[in-house]
């Protein structure tokens, strides 16, 4: 006897949709419930430090977008780059992170923000003092496990499923 | 008096609830009956086989993620195998195992998504759909602990992936592996049975084994035609030789029989995670590639089984840090050429049906 | 609830007949106008809620809960919403026929609750044919949908239109058959009679009767899985593919004043209407209305949609079939045992309704609707 049409299949149905309305669901409010991304989050800017580039370029020509400007001059007196323009255009940018990979001396990273919605295009451009680390621009995780251990735990779905299957 | 009747054009698309992406189907309509049906695409055109032509071959690499973006994972793993065999660079052991857990994950991934879309097109309206997403919002949580974005994951490089697997990973897999089969129960249990999905999908569209063969159908719903053909089993690329599974196949080829296989790949892709993660040994995660890979003069195709069927890219190299050309085989478009054969004759509500039970992705068709 | 009470205990019972109103016909006309008005906006106000938080918890998400508390605002927040939006009528559509369409369709919607008592006697008209109105006012709300359909002059409403008719004038038949059932335990067609009627409700005595029309009046309504008229992942809206603003809150607004409609005929059928124990009649009919609409969001929320053949097929083949033998039943015991022992009949009816069902589910064949092309 075959019970293919006699309902069986749709009360079976039924039972697990009104099994689920007495679960807690599995969403979260964003705004005030905020989860926390991985240590290893692609943020949506690039941070830059300026003490340990040395103007190689290296980030621009890995760059697959092209979003990476730099302009840099010679400083004769202290053998070295000096780096008069870094932009980088993060409406072009695609987060790849492969800039932060080739860079050789470990100056460029990219930021734990997620959240960097603007008005204006034009405000999307990252200029060089936009791109230092502060406090309010935390750097990410990602190819820099050392300073991936010091984010927090990053918050997994699977860890909040309570209800037995 | 026969009463004059004329068939119609309808399009469905570009821009319409169930064409999954800005997709066109030009069908010729007998009232419900579609009479013929005519793909239109070109909507997502980026010319990325042509971006791939000014690009590094690493450069290449995140762009190939915006292919099928549902399964960014295989795409990668598709094209970093096709960039090594053509420099001939060889993959540390524990490489192997990372991109075959990441392509494993990515599968079931793709094959909630496809589901959950296809029941969707049946009309359950989005509970399904909402309960595999639910499933693959815990494997893009483990995407984003391992490469730190949600879609475009960008993971695999040439000669290996770009980091090493954090310690609260294989926690993390291990709890996912022991809720999931208990979740595809669910799934089960919701419609498998279903009698209006069954006089819905039963017997609908079938698509005979030698058509599919003939029209070059991969992946799943030439299995559900009962041809049992899986690129890991016929032509092992990376360890899949390593891995004991079966192939799931149909025995009629319609769209129920698409749909069962998906879910019986999930399984199997569950028992391959298992094994993976039992045998994943420490070393090295990335082999020493030069930054700039600059392949001998020649051509590679290489081929995986990526969730939508058989994806290959073929790469020509002219030794300079770019491919000189590249070709990428879609599967969503290969598999596409057999919607018409399928469609016509009959209705409407059919025809979307068929074409969610083939499972495309737009982004792919148009590249 | 206390205002109803005290108008009709005022003076007088509340008569059917005009001049027992206090004040008259005019009086009795305007008030119950009001009230209906007013009941049925609110509890499809409330309906829309239920709907989306329902399915919002069976889908393992929560449903609008921004707009006020718990998200109660959510659909006056929608009303303004659609309110304020533009209103595009397509360049090529029949004007006059797309603006009267959400009027049309609309009115039989309301008409519908002129017959149902709200509790005992408390009613707009009561009828002595009322069921009859009912079904007579009821595919009134057809001849809006196609003049939608075809005024639009878009091919998605034209075939949501189309389907919408073969849809109504199949499942009118079972619809009604499912009824006489309940007339003829009743004896009467007046509703406020049957409730009367009703010392259990006759969804016990009449089990196979209550599934088909539920079945029916879902499919008439389209609910879900006979929503095939407004099927988003085919015809992306059906017949209101092309309204907005306005005249699409009208369609949303019938379509949950149709429900609506359909639970409270269902409620008053055979649910016992207003009757029952502790409780206000009022509450009490309330309460089986929304009972009776969370069921069909749950079937929304857990079925696939039929195709328009295997829709046709289970009017015909499936419900017409039993909906004729259950009237012949029904009348083979009305006659034998025209009062005696209910309870009785009750685990006899369920039983005929599981091996009807059984017995028929063998016969039905649902063709595979493929066409040689």
């Amino acid at each position: 006897m075959k019970f293919e049409r006699y309902g069986i299949g749709i009360a079976k149905g039924m039972t697990v949709t009104i099994k689920h309305l007495f679960r807690p669901s599995t969403v979260s409010q964003y705004p005030e419930q905020r989860l926390n991304t991985s240590r290893r989050i692609r943020g949506n800017e690039l941070i830059w430090s300026e003490e340990k580039c040395t103007g190689c370029g290296t980030c621009a020509k890995t760059c697959p977008q092209g979003a990476i400007e730099i302009v840099t001059s010679t400083n004769l007196v202290e053998n070295k780059y000096r780096v008069e323009k870094y932009e980088v255009d993060t409406g072009y940018c695609i987060q790849c992170a492969l800039c932060v990979e080739a860079c050789p001396f470990q100056a460029l990273f990219l930021s734990y923000q997620y959240e960097c919605a603007t008005y204006r295009r034009d405000e999307l451009i990252q200029g060089k003092e936009a791109m230092l680390e502060t406090p309010e621009r935390p750097v990410s995780g990602y190819f820099y496990p050392e300073r991936a251990a010091k984010l927090p735990k990053q918050t997994l779905l699977i860890e909040k499923v309570v209800e037995k299957r | 008096m026969a009463l004059k009747t004329e068939p119609f054009v309808l399009n469905i698309g570009p821009v319409h609830p169930s064409t999954h992406g800005v997709f066109r189907m030009r069908a010729t309509m007998d009232g419900e009956v579609v009479l013929d049906i005519e793909p239109v695409f070109g909507y997502l055109h980026r010319g990325i086989e042509k971006l791939a032509e000014q690009r590094t071959y690493g450069g290449f690499i995140p762009l190939t993620d915006r292919l099928d973006y549902i399964a960014s994972m295989s795409n990668n793993f598709a094209y970093v195998t096709a960039v090594e065999k053509l420099a001939g660079i060889k993959v540390p052991e524990r490489a192997e195992y990372l991109r075959v857990i990441m392509a494993e994950l990515q599968r079931i991934a793709a094959f909630l998504i496809a589901v959950g879309a296809f029941l969707n097109d049946c009309g359950a309206f989005f509970t399904p759909f909402i309960y595999m997403f639910r499933e693959r919002e815990k494997i893009v949580d483990l995407f984003e602990m391992v490469s730190g974005q949600r879609l475009t994951y960008n993971y695999m490089r040439v000669g290996g992936v770009s980091q090493d697997i954090p310690d609260e990973f294989l926690p993390a897999l291990r709890k996912f592996l022991d809720k999931m089969p208990g979740y595809i129960d669910e799934y089960d249990r919701l419609l498998m049975q279903n009698e209006i999905l069954l006089a819905r999908s039963k017997g609908i569209g079938i698509l005979t084994r030698e058509k599919a063969i003939n029209c070059s159908i991969s992946g799943p719903v030439l299995r559900a035609s009962g041809v049992e053909w899986d690129i890991r089993k016929a032509d092992p690329y990376s360890i899949y030789d390593r891995f004991e599974f079966d192939i799931p196949t149909g025995t009629v080829g319609d769209c129920y029989d698409r749909y069962r296989v998906r879910i019986a790949e999930m399984r199997q892709s569950l028992r391959i995670l298992e094994q993976a993660v039992a045998q994943l040994p420490s070393g090295p995660i990335r082999s020493d590639v030069p930054h700039l890979v600059r392949p001998p003069v020649g051509e590679a195709y290489t081929h995986i089984e990526a969730p939508k069927g058989e994806l290959g890219f073929y790469l020509v190299s002219d030794n300079s840090i770019a491919p000189y050309r590249c070709h990428i085989r879609p599967p969503s478009l290969i598999n596409l050429t057999a919607l018409r054969e399928m469609v016509r004759g009959w209705k409407i509500a059919d025809a979307i049906v068929i074409f969610g039970s083939i499972d495309i992705t737009v982004g792919e068709i148009d590249r | 609830m206390a205002i109803i009470d005290f108008v009709i205990n005022s003076r007088v019972p509340m008569q059917a007949l005009p001049p027992d109103w206090p004040g008259g016909f005019w009086w009795h006309w305007l008030f119950f106008t009001v009230v209906i008005i007013g009941f049925v906006l609110t509890m499809v106000m409330g309906f829309i809620y239920i709907e989306r938080r329902g399915m919002g918890y069976m889908q393992s998400r929560l449903g609008p809960n921004r707009t006020g508390p718990f998200g109660l605002l959510q659909p006056v927040a929608d009303a303004l919403k659609v309110l304020l939006k533009e209103n595009i009528v397509p360049t090529t559509a029949d004007k006059l026929v797309h603006w009267l369409a959400p009027i049309v369709a609309f009115a039989p919607a309301l008409m519908i609750f002129a017959v149902i008592p709200f509790q005992d006697k408390a009613l707009l008209a009561d009828l002595n044919i009322g069921i009859l109105y009912i079904v007579a006012i009821s595919s009134v709300s057809t001849v809006g949908v196609f003049m939608a359909g075809w005024g639009s002059s878009s091919k998605y409403s034209l075939l949501g239109a189309m389907r919408n008719v073969a849809a109504v004038v199949s499942y009118e038949i079972p619809l009604v058959l499912a009824v006489v059932g309940v007339v003829m335990i009743a004896g009467s067609m007046s509703l406020n009679q049957i409730v009367l009627a009703q010392n259990i409700p006759f969804i016990l005595l009449q089990p196979l009767g209550c599934l088909l029309f539920f079945v029916a009046g879902c499919a008439e309504i389209n609910r879900s899985p006979f929503d095939l008229m407004e099927a988003d992942s085919e015809i992306v809206a059906g017949f209101h593919t092309e309204y907005s603003g306005m005249k699409f809150a009208m369609f949303y607004l019938v379509e949950y004043a149709e429900a609506l409609a359909i639970s409270a005929i269902i409620t008053t059928l055979f649910l016992g209407g207003w009757r029952g124990p502790l409780l206000p009649p009022i509450l009490w009919f309330v309460l089986k209305v929304v009972i009776v609409f969370f069921v069909m969001v749950w079937t929304r929320t857990t079925l696939p949609r039929v195709r328009i053949d295997q829709l046709m097929a289970l009017a015909w083949k499936f419900l017409l079939p039993l909906a004729l033998i259950n009237l012949v039943i029904t009348a083979i015991q009305v006659l034998i045992w025209p009062t005696a022992l209910p309870w009785i009949l009750v685990p006899v009816n369920f039983a005929i309704m599981v091996v009807l069902i059984l017995i028929w589910s063998k016969f039905f064949k649902l063709g595979l609707g493929r066409i040689e092309v």
